[in-house]
C-alpha cells in the first residue's frame, strides 16, 4: 500500500478544503453583450439604463429598465421570462466555458448551479390560449377552458416548468448530474456560486458552471414591484434614475443579464495548465427573521453575513480592499448596507460601489455578475465608480467611489447580496496565486 | 468528516390530515381523499382543514400569504416541535423546496375574458391598465418562491441560512442531499428541509394540462390507470429536521431514522438516457437488505410511472427481495415540490414503527429527475 502524498499546503485553504479557482467568466448586461464590452462600459462610467422599448408602458408607473438587446431581438418575437432567462444564461455560460478552455469539450467536469428567477405561464402565453379557447368554444373565458386548450402543449410545460430552463442549459453544455436550480430573491446569483464553490470544496466535484440570470422585465412584474413603492420613477432621467448611496435616491432600477462562472479546484485548474483568474475565497449567509421586505433595524443578518464571509476567508475585514456593494438605491438597503459596512469595518471602511447605478438591479444575476466585476476589478486594479452621486448622503459616511472609476492595487473583494425574504449572501473573491 | 445524519423530526399535512399516527397508519393502506368536483375534470387531493393558528399564531403573518405558504408554514412548524428544537432556530439552517405562490386568478380570467377579444395593437396597453388597477399589493410576495423560506424564517425564527431550490420534485431531492452533505461536513448541527404543494390551484392545474399527463374523471389506483394522462396531483407539505448524530446525541433528541445514501439525477430520457437506466446507476452499491421496504414516488405520468416500475423490478430481480411497497401517489397523490420530502416521511415513519428493517425512496420526476434515498433505523 502506498502512501499518497499530501497535496501542497496552498491548494487547499484555511480550513484544509479544496482551493476555488476561477477559470472562465461569461457576461451578459445592459450595458454589452461580453465582459470586455460590460467591463469597458462600467469602468467608463456609462449608465444601460433606458426608456422600455419592448412593450407599451401606459399606466405603468415606471417605463424605464435595464435591458439587454439580444441577436434576436431585432426579429420582433415576444421572449417570455423563461425563454430570455434561458438565452441570456446561455450566452453567458458559452462565454465562460471558452475563456477557460474548455469549450468543444463533449461533457463540462461538473455540475450546473444555476441562479434564476420564479418563472412560471406568462400573459403572452395565457392570452395565445384565450384566443384558441375562444376559437374553441365562444363562451365565458375561465381557468377550466384555458387548461383545456393548454392540454398536450408539451412546449409551454416544458418552457415554464421551473426546472425547464437548468435542464436545457444542463443539455446544452454537457453538465453532470441534476442540475440545481436556486432562488434566494435578490441574493440568488451569490447563492448559485456558494452552490458550486462548497460542491468543489467537498470533494463532490473537480468544477462547477454557476450562473446567475434575470429576465423578468415585463409589465406584470414592473406593475408588482411598483405596487411595493420599491422602484425609482424618474421616467424622465433614465441615465440618472439609479442612485445608490445618494441623497436622493427614491429606489431600484429593474434590470436583466446574466453572469457565468467556471469554477474548479485550483489543483485541478493548475493541473490542466488554465488560466485562473482569481479565487472564490469564502461565503457567508444568514437569514433575517424580522419582516418580508426589510432589514433588522439591528443589521443583525446583514453583519453576520459580511463577518461570515470574511471568517471563511480566512482573513480578517483589515484585508477587504474594495467592497462590491448590494447598493439597490433603495432608502432602506442603502441605509442598512452602511450600517452594516460600519459595524463589520469600523472607522476603516475599504471602497465601496455599486454596479447597479449603471447597470440596475438585475435581480437573480445580481450576485453572479457583481462577483464577475469584483474578479475584474482585482484583475485590472480599477475600482468601478457609483455613477450619478450629485448629493452626498450624510447618512452615508463612506467611499462610494463617487462618478469615476479609480486605480487601486485589489487583492480581497467582498460583494454583499441582500435579498427579500431576509436572504443574505455574501462572497470573498481573491487575486490568482502568484506564479 | 463525514457524520451520520439522523430525522428527528417530521412534518407532516397530506390530504389524509396532519401528523405522524394518521399517516403511519395509512401505509397498511386505506382509501385516499378525493375532490373529483371541485376542480373538474382535474380529481385532486385536497388540503386537509388546518387549524392554522396554532402553528401560525399572528393574523397579520396568515394574511401575508396565501394557502401555499400557510401550508408549508405550518408543515415546517410541526417538524420543529416534533424535534423539540424551537430553541436551536436561529443557527438552523432552512432548505425548501418551491414552485410559485398562487395567482390571483379570477383576475387572470376577467383580464383574459377581455384581451382575448381585442386586436392584438390594443391588447398590450389593456393589459397593463388592467393590471395596475387589478394587482393586489400583497399578492406579489405570497407568489415569490422564496418567500415559503421567508415566512418560515419570520413565524419560525429559523436564520441559519436560507435557501430555496427550484426545479418540481428534483429540487426537492437536492435540497435534501446538499441539506445532507453540509451536515455531514461539519457545516452545522441542524438543518430543516422540505415542501409544499396545493394541488387545488388553477394556475398549476393549467401548466400540469400542458403536459398533457393530468388525469380526467373520476380517481382509480396507479395501477389501474391506464398508459397516459395518470397523473393526479395532491395538496401535501412535508418538513424533515435533519442533525447530526453528535448534535442529536448532545442535547437527548431521539432519532426517528437515520438518512443514508440521498442521490439525484437527470437523464435527458431519450434513447439510453433513460430514467430507468438513471436510476439503476444511483441504486449502484446501495446496501440493501431483505426485506427493505420501498416508498415510490411513482406519479402517474406514463413514462416515469413506466420507467420506475421496470427499474424496481430490476432490482428486485438483480438484489434482496423488498418487503413492502407503498406506492404513496395511492394515498396522497403527487405532490411534487413534496413529493420527495413526504415520501421520506413515511419512510421514517415506517422504520421508527419497527414497520420495516430499513426503507428506500424513489423520485421519478413528471418530466425530469430521478432520485433514491436509503433510510435505516436509529441503531
Amino acid at each position: 500500500m502506498t502512501e499518497t502524498a499530501p497535496p501542497p499546503a496552498s491548494l487547499r485553504d484555511h480550513r484544509g478544503r479544496h482551493r476555488v479557482a476561477v477559470t472562465g467568466i461569461g457576461l451578459v448586461t445592459p450595458l454589452g453583450l461580453g465582459v470586455a464590452e460590460s467591463w469597458a462600459a462600467l469602468l467608463a462610467g456609462r449608465s444601460g439604463i433606458r426608456r422600455i422599448t419592448r412593450f407599451p408602458t401606459a399606466h405603468l408607473k415606471t417605463t424605464i429598465a435595464g435591458q439587454v438587446t439580444l441577436p434576436e431581438g431585432a426579429t420582433g418575437e415576444v421572449l417570455t421570462s423563461p425563454a430570455r432567462v434561458e438565452r441570456m444564461a446561455g450566452l453567458a455560460a458559452a462565454e465562460a466555458i471558452a475563456a477557460a478552455g474548455l469549450a468543444g469539450e463533449e461533457r463540462f467536469p461538473g455540475p450546473l448551479c444555476l441562479g434564476m428567477p420564479p418563472v412560471e405561464v406568462e400573459w403572452p402565453h395565457r392570452i395565445a390560449l384565450a384566443r384558441q379557447a375562444l376559437d374553441r368554444e365562444p363562451g365565458p373565458l375561465r381557468y377550466p377552458a384555458l387548461a383545456a386548450a393548454a392540454t398536450g402543449q408539451e412546449a409551454l410545460f416544458e418552457q415554464c416548468l421551473f426546472g425547464g430552463v437548468g435542464e436545457r442549459l444542463a443539455a446544452r453544455f454537457g453538465t453532470t448530474g441534476a442540475p440545481v436550480e436556486i432562488t434566494t430573491a435578490c441574493a440568488t446569483g451569490a447563492s448559485a456560486i456558494q452552490l458550486g464553490v462548497e460542491a468543489i470544496q467537498r470533494g463532490e466535484a473537480p468544477a462547477a458552471l454557476c450562473i446567475g440570470a434575470e429576465g423578468s422585465v415585463q409589465p406584470e412584474a414592473l406593475i408588482r414591484f411598483s405596487l411595493l413603492s420599491a422602484l425609482s420613477t424618474r421616467n424622465e432621467e433614465p441615465e440618472r434614475a439609479s442612485r445608490p448611496f445618494e441623497k436622493n435616491r427614491e429606489g431600484f432600477v429593474m434590470s436583466e443579464g446574466a453572469a457565468a462562472l467556471v469554477l474548479e479546484s485550483l489543483e485541478g485548474a493548475m493541473a490542466r495548465g488554465a488560466t485562473v483568474l482569481g479565487l472564490v475565497l469564502g461565503c457567508g449567509e444568514r437569514a433575517d427573521s424580522f419582516h418580508r421586505t426589510r432589514s433588522n433595524p439591528d443589521g443583525g443578518a446583514i453583519i453576520g453575513a459580511m463577518r461570515a464571509a470574511i471568517a471563511d476567508a480566512g482573513l480578517e475585514p483589515a484585508a477587504i480592499d474594495y467592497v462590491n456593494a448590494h447598493g439597490t438605491g433603495t432608502p432602506e438597503n442603502d441605509k442598512m448596507e452602511t450600517l452594516g459596512m460600519r459595524a463589520v469595518f469600523g472607522e476603516a471602511c475599504p471602497p465601496i460601489s455599486s454596479n447597479k447605478s449603471m447597470i440596475g438591479h438585475t435581480l437573480s444575476a445580481a450576485g453572479a455578475i457583481e462577483a464577475v466585476f469584483s474578479l475584474l476589478a482585482i484583475r485590472d486594479g480599477m475600482l468601478p465608480p457609483t455613477i450619478n452621486h450629485e448629493t452626498p448622503d450624510p447618512a452615508i459616511p463612506l467611499d462610494v467611489v463617487p462618478n469615476e472609476a479609480r486605480p487601486a492595487a485589489v487583492r480581497h473583494v467582498l460583494s454583499n447580496s441582500f435579498g427579500f425574504g431576509g436572504q443574505n449572501v455574501c462572497l470573498v473573491l481573491g487575486a490568482a496565486p502568484q506564479a | 468528516m463525514t457524520e451520520s445524519i439522523w430525522i428527528t423530526g417530521i412534518g407532516l399535512v397530506s390530504s389524509l390530515g396532519e401528523g405522524p399516527e394518521i399517516h403511519r397508519a395509512a401505509l397498511a393502506g386505506r382509501a385516499p381523499v378525493v375532490d373529483a368536483e371541485g376542480f373538474a375534470p382535474y380529481p385532486i387531493h385536497p388540503l386537509p382543514p388546518l387549524e392554522l393558528d396554532r402553528q401560525i399564531p399572528k393574523r397579520g403573518d396568515q394574511r401575508q400569504m396565501e394557502p401555499w405558504q400557510r401550508l408549508g408554514t405550518y408543515a415546517a412548524g410541526l417538524a420543529i416541535d416534533q424535534a423539540g428544537a424551537r430553541a436551536l432556530v436561529a443557527d438552523m439552517h432552512l432548505l425548501v423546496a418551491a414552485g410559485g405562490g398562487e395567482r390571483d386568478t379570477a383576475l387572470d380570467e376577467a383580464v383574459c375574458a377581455e384581451i382575448a377579444r381585442l386586436p392584438a395593437e390594443e391588447a398590450g396597453q389593456r393589459l397593463n391598465a388592467m393590471l395596475a388597477s387589478g394587482l393586489r399589493p400583497t399578492l406579489f410576495l405570497a407568489q415569490l418562491s422564496n418567500l415559503l423560506a421567508g415566512n418560515i424564517s419570520i413565524v419560525h425564527g429559523v436564520t441559519g441560512s436560507s435557501r430555496t431550490f427550484m426545479g418540481e420534485e428534483a429540487a426537492a431531492a437536492d435540497a435534501v442531499r446538499i441539506a445532507a452533505a453540509r451536515l455531514a461536513e461539519g457545516r452545522g448541527g441542524i438543518a430543516l428541509v422540505g415542501g409544499a404543494y396545493v394541488a387545488g390551484r388553477w394556475d398549476m392545474l393549467l401548466l400540469y394540462a400542458a403536459s398533457g399527463e393530468l388525469r380526467q374523471g373520476g380517481w382509480a389506483p396507479l395501477a389501474e390507470r391506464a398508459e397516459g394522462g395518470g397523473l393526479v396531483t395532491g395538496s401535501a407539505a412535508a418538513f424533515l429536521v435533519l442533525e447530526t448524530e453528535n448534535h442529536a446525541r448532545a442535547r437527548g433528541a431521539a432519532g426517528l431514522a437515520r438518512l443514508g445514501a440521498v442521490r439525484s439525477g437527470a437523464a435527458r430520457r431519450q434513447g439510453e438516457d433513460s430514467a430507468e437506466a438513471s436510476a439503476a446507476a444511483l441504486a449502484q452499491s446501495l446496501p440493501l437488505r431483505p426485506g427493505h421496504a420501498v416508498i415510490s414516488g411513482a406519479s402517474g405520468a406514463a413514462l416515469p410511472t413506466a420507467a420506475e416500475r421496470r427499474f424496481l423490478a430490476g432490482l428486485r430481480a438483480a438484489g434482496p427481495a423488498p418487503g413492502q411497497v407503498v406506492h404513496s401517489a395511492d394515498l396522497i397523490g403527487h405532490a411534487v415540490e413534496a413529493a420527495f420530502p413526504a415520501n421520506l416521511a413515511l419512510a421514517a415513519l415506517a422504520l421508527a414503527a419497527g414497520d420495516a428493517p430499513q426503507a428506500l425512496v424513489t423520485g421519478f420526476g413528471v418530466w425530469r429527475g430521478e432520485a433514491l434515498a436509503l433510510l435505516e433505523p436509529v441503531a
